[in-house]
């Protein structure tokens, strides 16, 4: 049984036919090639397919893509141009916050929302952020750094670009 | 792909959800939040023949506080009243916290967490506690399910296979009242292994008016500590009578053992979140709850 919809993602309109029992994270990587959605385990515990629907996370995992007909959803490669990271990318590479980098562009989508709601977050509320991913590499030690370091960049940047990303380009 | 293929249905109306409902035969699923149903299709736990998405339908998400209730509609997501307790509710918001993860509870609904009827979940355990009730409508109409009588055991509920719960009530404690909550798990966000709320009422003469106490993960359903209420109602709540509250509550406990926690681990910590849950309630009277 399929199904069309319409999704704007990274601010670009696609029109697909899709199963009904495809994720959204199957339409991201297998219809737009989107592949720095990552996924793990496929049932909502592990955080690597993290996205944003309409400026918020969620699970690419645990929503249906015709569930997505009509929405806005943001994905990694959406937070900056092509030849630039976003400030969290780059406090993730400055301060070594990924080894393999399967779990990051969840853990980046997560941290996107989350500074946007508290801008000078605690260690303690980095660490409850990030018990909503897995990471098996780094122990997390230089993920909080990185969040540390990324709230603080955001906060001294005057156009910082955690703002909730653009509906529209 | 990895759930089962099945048939995908979005009715505009609650007369076609109902009846989309009723023509599964038992064998179709409603799909609201996906928090729990999609991990379950996607293991194969579940193999419903349609499922039954309520997402656009009118009217259900609303969050409407009258007459000291708080009633809560089928498609109100976690965060939403996750945001309403930051400014309204100590109680909800702690409880909340603890639902899963920001991701999970953006998507997720309260009344899809109260009728997925996990023994280990948090909101359930509320929902008893505050003596809430679950709105259902079927082809017979609307009926109220009070909390007590709604949880029969793991994922089951009294809820007919015809039947869409189209929100929940609960009752917000009384202003004064104080309230406790505290879990035991893994990690933040897991499911509990096990967990406790209280919420004691007071009289002006400093005794206990009403005492609620509910557990999770400590029986197939999350259950009252009807023991331990008895012992505090009426009476001035001193440190020795909260732990007598506390073990009289855990002592009907029958917790099963699995390989996360085994079932004796369970009732002694259960007995002492409840100690912890009534003493952090007794201690807040006069606070916001």
């Amino acid at each position: 049984m399929t199904r069309t919809i319409r999704v704007t993602v990274n601010g670009r309109e696609h029109e697909r036919a899709v199963e009904v029992r495809a994720t959204l994270a199957e339409l991201l990587r297998e219809n737009l090639d989107l592949t720095g959605t990552h996924v793990g385990c496929e049932h909502g515990v592990c955080g690597a397919c993290t996205v944003l629907l309409d400026g918020e996370p969620v699970r690419a995992c645990l929503m249906l893509a015709v569930q997505a007909d009509g929405q806005r959803i943001t994905t990694i490669e959406g937070l900056a141009p092509a030849d630039s990271l976003h400030p969290i990318q780059e406090a993730f590479w400055a301060k070594h916050g990924l080894q393999c980098g399967y779990c990051t562009p969840g853990i980046i989508m997560s941290a996107c929302a989350f500074l946007r709601e508290r801008p000078a977050p605690s260690r303690e509320e980095i660490r409850e952020m990030l018990a909503g991913h897995l990471c098996r590499c780094t122990g997390y030690h230089f993920i909080v750094e990185a969040i540390e370091a990324a709230a603080q960049a955001l906060a001294s940047s005057s156009s910082h670009r955690t703002e909730k990303p653009p509906k529209d380009p | 792909m990895k759930p089962a293929p099945f048939d995908y249905v979005a009715p505009a109306s609650l007369d076609e959800a109902v009846s989309a409902l009723a023509s599964g035969d038992g064998d179709a699923k409603v799909l609201a939040g996906g928090q729990s149903l999609i991990p379950m299709l996607a293991l194969r736990l579940a193999r419903p023949a349609t499922l039954v998405d309520i997402n656009l339908l009118p009217g259900l998400d609303g969050l409407r506080e009258a007459s000291g209730m708080l009633e809560i509609g089928a498609l109100v997501r976690q965060r939403a009243l996750e945001r309403w307790a930051a400014s309204r509710s100590p109680l909800f918001a702690e409880v909340l916290r603890h639902v899963a993860h920001p991701p999970i509870r953006n998507r997720g609904t309260i009344v899809g967490n109260v009728v997925h009827a996990d023994p280990a979940s948090e909101l359930p355990a509320l929902l008893l506690c505050l003596e809430g009730v679950v709105v259902a409508r079927g082809p017979r109409g609307e009926r109220m399910i009070p909390a007590d009588r709604f949880y029969r055991a793991p994922l089951t509920t009294a809820l007919g296979a015809d039947e869409l719960a189209t929100a929940v009530r609960f009752t917000l404690p009384p202003a004064g009242a104080g309230w406790g909550f505290a879990e035991v798990s893994r990690r933040h966000g897991d499911f509990a292994l096990v967990g406790a709320v209280a919420v004691l009422t007071r009289t002006g003469d400093g005794t206990v008016a009403r005492a609620r106490l509910a557990f999770f993960g400590a029986g197939g359903t999350p259950l009252r500590g009807l023991g331990g209420e008895r012992v505090l109602e009426g009476r001035a709540p001193s440190a020795a009578l909260l732990a007598e509250a506390a073990r009289a509550a855990a002592a009907t406990l029958s917790p099963d053992g699995d390989i996360h926690a085994t079932a004796e681990y369970r009732r002694r910590v259960a007995a002492t979140l409840a100690e912890r849950t009534l003493t952090a309630a007794s201690a807040r009277w006069g606070g916001p709850s």
